[in-house]
């Protein structure tokens, strides 16, 4: 044997290793591709050889050509075969080649599951560790699936290192496999108190990650991280708790209040500047979800600004860039303090990092006011004359415009000024902005009116000029502002001083070179021009200007018509023609100015980018109906042959709407008339829509300019902003001076109107009041215009899936699918196949860990029990109490006092939580004080949600769980269904994928189409004038020979009772299972009191032997009834029904498993009809899946497989169909009378309803 | 998150990718070359972050780089995790590799991706920071290849002598590469405990 091995190790040794690769591709230089080719064809002969050694080698080598590039994804099932080696060293290749080059959509994949689970329960830690290194690179969702409870056990290992890395994936397989969240969490919580550093650090990390996505879920955990910050010292723990902490302030506003003292504490004491930097990044989230203004947080904003000031002033570039990135998230609330540090970014820059110059003109953005706006446009400009590189100059003036512009323009004072900082950036040469410059030339022009008569006069010098912009090349982008400047010069060209010497310019023979979408501007508004030209000209005597103006026309457009852009040719034709046409005319003496002005009449104005999506749909008018009907489908085949376009529309004319009468076409026509008429936005062809337009409501009330212009306008030659800085300060000044004038007469406020928000600097913003009143035109929006859309998520985003409340109680169908199921299957049938049976090995060796867990689990329940009788003795008492006790006795107290049938649960879950984290908010300790503060913390990690290993008490939770689940649902449906309607317009309901809904769907839920009707499995069981009993039965799993009877008592009357007392007469089949030692017909005693309007809920165990037929116990409730005059003894009789649905619990199945069991041919069937069901079909299947504990397999269209398991083991699989309003069930199960009776009851169950 | 841990030398050349998201192999080779163009155009003294590149990440993502001699380190990562933390990551890195192969210098990288592997699988695994303790990170590697070691027994014994002629055969091997020595000269930052 040995001897075998050491011949094979010799062969091998002349193979290449991946060394010599390596070395090959070094010699190889000049033919390296080829060089690989031919190692790639050897690599291909060695994985041709039985000898794994020999594979392994040839894998090893392939992970590195798959670094350089080559893909290896044919080679995936030798990868396989080498991961599955016995050896650690070669399974440690496979699984790192694996983790390289799997993917979601490799095949071979699925192969691997075993193997994963074998190695993951591997006694060599080290195996395991590969598994769960190379699975987190790897992992797809059916191997989350799979092995979501293998992980979970590997969380609990006894070896930090496996732990570590289990609870670590336990994310990724979160994503994959979202269900699995709930049942795992709690284990995740305990991970957070875990003795091992190690352990806990990869807790935090996972909670961290998942509450980054989904915050509010994990609000509750706020005081056990609280304990974590103070208490750790490690500071990547610290790092990523305080950035948690960062993502639950926005949430929680006291939960900032109680954080602040312990981070400025932090801030003080640490010396890593990684975590005074995390610090301060929180305290800066804290005190923006603070309401502002508090004086004592203002310490905590100066403390904040002047570390990052330190930071700033670093010498190290990374520091800097940090100050400076946590610097513009103060900006965005606290802009005072920031501003006061303008001097330091202004110095940053000049820095020679790019990032860093980008970072402090971020800053600058934020930063500005009326008052230094100038100054700091200044500054920039002075950067952009400096700046090297274009990239880094155009940045710098899409900036300069940003700060100009933001919030509609809020900063500028001085519009002359803005418009020559626009006209000198003209002068930027190379730059890819030229559109930009444009339309801010254009809005400010469109929307300010005061400035027009400025803007006009620049531009038609820009218009003059225009051989110094497009002086170099045509590509040159900074042309497109001539498009803006030849627009607003023709639109407003009534405040031109020399129109004629614009339109001149604007026809000069050079224009012909501009880009075609310019030159037609350039032409229709020269005819603007022209006309104002001739109106100017109206009242002269001899006219002859006029018909100069003309003959320039004449001879300047026919350049136009030639050109070869199809806009400029017809916009030129069809304007000379009519210049041809009013020559005419002049030379007759005819009045023509009125006429020709009247072509360019009336004013336009600004309508808002999204006015256009924001008009709602008008009711009645139904986007996706036919306007004609469509032609028949057999005319069109006629047809077609035609023309194209008819052919076209018979491929549309899939009618779904053929049936819309004459009538009701003729209504729609008529309705959607009307509704144009009202639509200020719908471009008609009537002349008379014009006059619609102008009246329509939102143009009235723009707001109409007063100009009050102290400044002189007149400025020759191209502008200096310098001037206008210089002018604007004189004028600050001059108005300074008044004021104080004024305010000595008359205490007279004058504001601005929207200085209000951002007030800064020593002199207070409203001081400078700005040149002319401007009142910026507002952009039109649609009448009753929608919401603005929000922003919605991603709908791809994995993280989305992981939004789950987990502070509610596990219900029995999350429980994670556990392999021992499966395992037990192959017992019956041990003809199942090698692979199970390997497996089967392997439950044995866990046992007595298991074991271990149980016992824990035990002990858990024990310490509860206790609490629970704690309770009762002081719960009239102290109320209070209970709920600061926590959620683990929470869970306990629902149990107990559930006082209403189905309402309270969810009701009284999720106050009692919440009300824990408020006490916690307000009451608790400073963190000064932290034994307090830890008590409180201890209280929340106690698990509140029973582990999913099997508890003993479990069963009796479920019926309360599913119906908390289910109203849950019904909630969330309704939520949903309501933002659907106000998300219509925007986007496609976005329910669940498909797999998700499959998944979904077999967790005993429906996909959220419609919310359900309310369903409760509770039904009466007797009810007098005193009291009201339902009840509802559940097996339970871990006993096959078990059910519990939940009954609820509710008291009726205005009298006490007491004394109660359960009796049921046994049959020989089932008994109701008495404490020991009291005889076969003593009666049970339902452990409460019932006051006056008040209901409680007691269970029972009964043991049953065979659950193939659905019986009825008899059975008494005997009470006391006590008022005022006395008590009476009185009693109630019921009949308990056992239903063989009560027998059947909620399993999940997967479909493969579903699939081998129907083929395995042990089961009998069986089916029934139903008629005259008339539900959805998802209701039908939430029905039978809550009435009759099924669960769905796999739904397809209108047909769906379900199955549930008895308690005792039967496999009942149902396959349901739906037609029109029959519905048809197939049924299978091993045992043909409980199959029988099964059906027949829900056969009953729909015939209710 | 870490979405991706790319090891290049100062002319491109891959030494060590390691994606936490699938790309396929020619995406791959764009973003290491992307990544390269983007950090080897920065001088010598600016900082170490980078707003993510357009394949890889976007604006959620930063590359966060070392230059260590001839060798680029650089991590992709979301916001969920510090700069300046991720800096003292890669600071382990280099160190913890500088343990493993007593002087660690680019031959090391280039002729054993597979132990820098292994030693990173120790660190990060799944995108998420695992350890960051340098004596655990190594206590484990030394584990795993004592584990090996022990499992090559006599069979590993041939092949370890083979590729000790190998290496005999190639005297000037070492020299024909201008090997930098990346012996850590690392910024003041007070490094992670």
């Amino acid at each position: 044997m040995a001897l075998k091995i050491v011949k094979g190790s010799i062969d091998r040794m002349f193979d290449k290793n991946l060394q010599d690769l390596v070395r090959g591709i070094r010699n190889h230089k000049e033919d390296e591709a080829k060089y690989i080719s031919t190692c790639i064809d050897e690599i291909k002969q060695e994985l041709k050889q039985d000898n794994i050694a020999v594979k392994a080698n040839a894998v090893c080598k392939l992970t590195y050509l798959q670094m350089l590039g080559y893909d290896v994804s044919w080679a995936a099932f030798n990868i396989v075969e080498v991961m599955s080696s016995s050896k650690f060293t070669y399974k440690r290749i496979g699984y790192l080649a694996a983790s390289q080059c799997f993917h979601e959509s490799t095949d071979v994949i699925m192969l691997t599951t075993n193997q994963i689970r074998k190695d993951l329960s591997s006694p060599n830690q080290y195996d395991t560790g590969v598994a769960l290194t190379g699975l987190s690179c790897f992992v797809t969702p059916d191997l989350a699936r799979d092995l979501a409870n293998d992980i979970m056990t590997l969380m609990s290992h006894t070896k930090p290192y496996i732990r570590k890395k289990a609870v670590l994936i336990m994310y990724k397989v979160f994503l994959k496999y979202p269900e699995s969240l709930r049942p795992a969490f709690p284990r995740l919580k305990e991970k957070l108190e875990d003795p091992d550093p190690g352990v806990q650090s990869a807790a935090v990390n996972v909670i961290c990650e998942l509450a980054r996505r989904n915050p509010k879920n994990y609000l509750s955990l706020a005081p056990l991280f609280f304990k974590l910050m103070t208490s750790s010292t490690n500071n990547w723990v610290l790092i990523k708790i305080i950035k948690l902490f960062g993502a639950l302030t926005p949430l929680e506003p006291r939960l900032g209040k109680k954080l602040i003292e312990p981070l400025t504490n932090l801030i003080h004491s640490t010396s890593a500047m990684s975590l005074l930097y995390e610090c301060v990044n929180t305290v800066i989230a804290v005190l923006i979800s603070l309401s502002s203004g508090m004086p004592n947080h203002s310490a905590s904003i100066q403390l904040c600004v002047q570390k990052l000031r330190i930071l700033i002033e670093d010498s190290d570039q990374n520091l800097k860039y940090l100050g400076l990135l946590a610097m513009s998230k103060i900006l965005k609330t606290h802009p005072k303090s920031v501003q006061s540090h303008k001097d330091l970014i202004l110095q940053c820059l000049d820095d020679k990092d790019e990032s860093i110059r980008l970072r402090a003109l971020d800053l600058l953005y934020g930063m500005v006011s009326k008052k230094n706006l100038m100054e700091i446009v200044k500054k920039l400009m002075l950067h952009v004359d400096k700046a090297e590189g274009t990239t880094y100059r155009d940045e710098l003036l899409t900036k300069i415009i940003d700060i100009c512009s933001q919030s509609n323009y809020q900063y500028i004072t001085n519009f002359e000024w803005y418009i020559s900082i626009l006209v000198e950036l003209t002068r930027l040469e190379g730059t890819r902005h030229g559109h930009l410059i444009a339309s801010q030339m254009l809005d400010v022009a469109i929307r300010v009116k005061a400035i027009r008569a400025f803007a006009v006069a620049q531009m038609a010098t820009l218009l003059d000029n225009a051989h110094l912009l497009t002086g170099n090349t045509q590509r040159n982008g900074i042309c497109e502002v001539l498009y803006a400047a030849a627009w607003i010069c023709g639109e407003f060209s009534e405040h031109l001083e020399n129109p004629m010497q614009t339109l001149e310019a604007m026809l000069r023979p050079k224009v012909a070179t501009l880009p075609g979408h310019i030159q037609a501007v350039y032409v229709q508004n020269a005819a603007k021009l022209f006309a104002t030209v001739l109106k100017g000209q109206e009242g002269d005597a001899d006219g002859t200007a006029a018909q100069e103006a003309s003959q320039l026309m004449i001879d300047r457009l026919p350049l136009f018509v030639q050109s070869a852009n199809l806009e400029v040719q017809e916009r030129a034709s069809c304007i000379l023609q009519l210049v041809k046409y009013i020559q005419k005319l002049q030379q007759k003496d005819v009045e023509v100015a009125e006429e020709v002005s009247a072509l360019f009449a009336g004013e336009l104005n600004p309508v808002a980018p999204k006015a256009q999506k924001k008009v709602p749909v008008p009711e009645g008018l139904d986007l996706d109906a036919w306007i004609n009907e469509p032609p028949s489908e057999s005319e069109s085949e006629d047809e077609q042959p035609k023309a194209i376009f008819a052919k076209e529309e018979t491929k549309h004319s899939r009618p779904r709407h053929t049936e819309v009468d004459e009538k009701e076409l003729a209504r729609r026509r008529e309705a959607r008339k009307q509704e144009q008429a009202n639509n200020p936005f719908y471009i008609k062809a009537s002349p008379s829509s014009q006059k619609v337009y102008q009246d329509a409501p939102g143009v009235e009330h723009i707001p109409v300019v007063q100009i009050d212009l102290n400044v002189p306008l007149k400025v020759p030659g191209l502008p200096m902003s310098d001037q206008y800085v210089k002018l604007e300060e004189e004028r600050r000044q001059k108005a300074r001076a008044d004021k104080k004038k004024k305010e000595k007469k008359k205490r007279k406020e004058k504001r601005s109107g929207r200085g209000k928000k951002h007030d800064s600097g020593p002199e207070s913003e409203e001081d400078i009041a700005p040149a002319h009143m401007v009142d910026i035109v507002t952009e039109e929006m649609p009448e009753n215009a929608l919401p603005s859309d929000d922003d919605e998520r991603d709908p791809s985003d994995p993280h989305k899936a992981l939004d789950i409340d987990l502070d509610k109680p596990l219900a029995d169908s999350e429980k994670l699918p556990v392999r021992s199921h499966r395992a037990a299957e192959a017992q019956k049938s041990p003809t199942d196949g090698e692979t199970e049976n390997a497996t089967l090995q392997e439950p044995k060796k866990k046992s007595s860990k298991e074991k271990r867990e149980k016992k824990k689990d035990k002990d858990r329940d024990r310490k509860k029990s206790k609490e629970e009788k704690k309770k009762k003795k002081h719960k009239d008492e102290d109320k209070e109490e209970d709920l600061l006790g926590g959620q683990a006795d929470e869970a306990v107290l629902q149990s107990e006092e559930t006082s209403q049938v189905a309402a309270p649960p969810t009701s009284a879950s999720t106050p009692a939580e919440v009300s824990d984290l408020d006490f916690w908010l307000s009451n608790a300790p400073v963190p000064s004080n932290t034994q307090e503060a830890a008590a409180a913390a201890e209280a929340a990690p106690e698990p509140s949600v029973t582990a999913p290993d099997s508890e003993p008490d479990e069963p009796k939770d479920t019926e309360i769980e599913e119906t908390k689940s289910s109203k849950h649902k019904k909630k969330k449906q309704k939520k949903e269904k309501e933002d659907k309607k106000k998300k219509k317009k925007h986007h496609h309901h976005h329910h669940h994928s498909d797999g998700g809904g499959e998944e979904s769907v077999q967790n005993g839920t429906v996909e959220e189409e419609e919310p359900l009707p309310p369903m409760s499995n509770y039904c009466l069981l007797a009810e007098n004038s005193y009291i009201k009993m339902v009840y509802d039965i559940q097996g339970n799993l871990q006993d096959g020979s078990q059910v519990v009877v939940s009954v609820i008592f509710e008291n009726k009357c205005s009298s006490f009772l007491k004394s109660m007392e359960f009796n049921v007469l046994d049959s020989l089949n089932s008994k109701l299972q008495r404490p020991e030692g009291s005889g076969p017909h003593d009666g049970l005693v339902v452990p409460f009191q019932l006051p006056p309007g008040v209901s409680n809920e007691a269970r029972f165990v009964f043991t049953v032997q065979s659950i193939v037929m659905p019986q009825k116990l008899k059975g008494t409730l005997t009470f006391i009834v006590k008022n005022e005059d006395g008590s009476t003894h009185e009693k109630l009789d019921f009949k308990l029904h056992f239903t063989c649905t009560s027998y059947l619990i909620t399993t999940p199945c997967y479909s493969d498993a579903f699939a081998k069991l129907l083929e395995s041919g042990d089961l009998k069937s069986s089916s029934i009809r139903l008629e005259g069901v008339n539900m959805p079909f998802h209701h039908l299947l939430a029905r039978i899946c809550f009435h009759h504990h099924f669960s769905v397999v796999e739904r397809i269209d209108s047909c769906a497989s379900m199955y549930s398991r008895s308690i005792q083991g039967h496999h009942v699989c149902l396959l349901v169909k739906t037609s029109g309003e029959t519905v048809s069930i197939d049924a299978k199960c091993d045992e043909p009378t409980l199959l029988g009776n099964v059906l027949d009851e829900i056969k009953q169950t729909f015939s209710q309803c | 998150m870490i979405k991706a841990i790319l090891i290049f030398n100062n002319h491109g050349k891959p030494r060590l990718s390691k994606f936490y998201e699938h790309y396929n192999e020619d995406t791959e080779q764009q973003i290491i070359r992307e990544t390269f163009h983007l950090v080897s155009k920065r001088d010598e003294n600016v900082c170490n972050f980078l707003e993510g590149g357009l394949l890889i990440g976007g604006s959620d993502y930063k590359l966060i780089y070392r230059h260590y001699a001839t060798l680029y380190f650089v991590f992709c990562v979301d916001s969920s995790e510090s700069e300046l933390g991720i800096l003292d990551l890669i600071q382990v890195f280099v160190e913890t590799l500088d343990k493993c192969f007593e002087n660690v210098c680019e031959l090391d990288l280039i002729f054993h991706v597979d132990k820098v592997h292994h030693i990173l699988a120790e660190m990060v695994m799944g995108g998420m920071v695992l350890e960051t303790n340098m004596n655990e990170i190594i206590m484990q590697v030394d584990a795993q290849n004592k584990m090996e070691k022990s499992e090559a027994g006599i069979a590993g014994a041939p092949a370890r002598a083979v590729s000790a002629v190998k290496n005999m055969n190639l005297p000037e091997m070492p020299k024909n590469i201008n090997i930098g020595d990346i012996s850590i000269k690392v910024p003041n930052l007070p490094s992670f405990k």
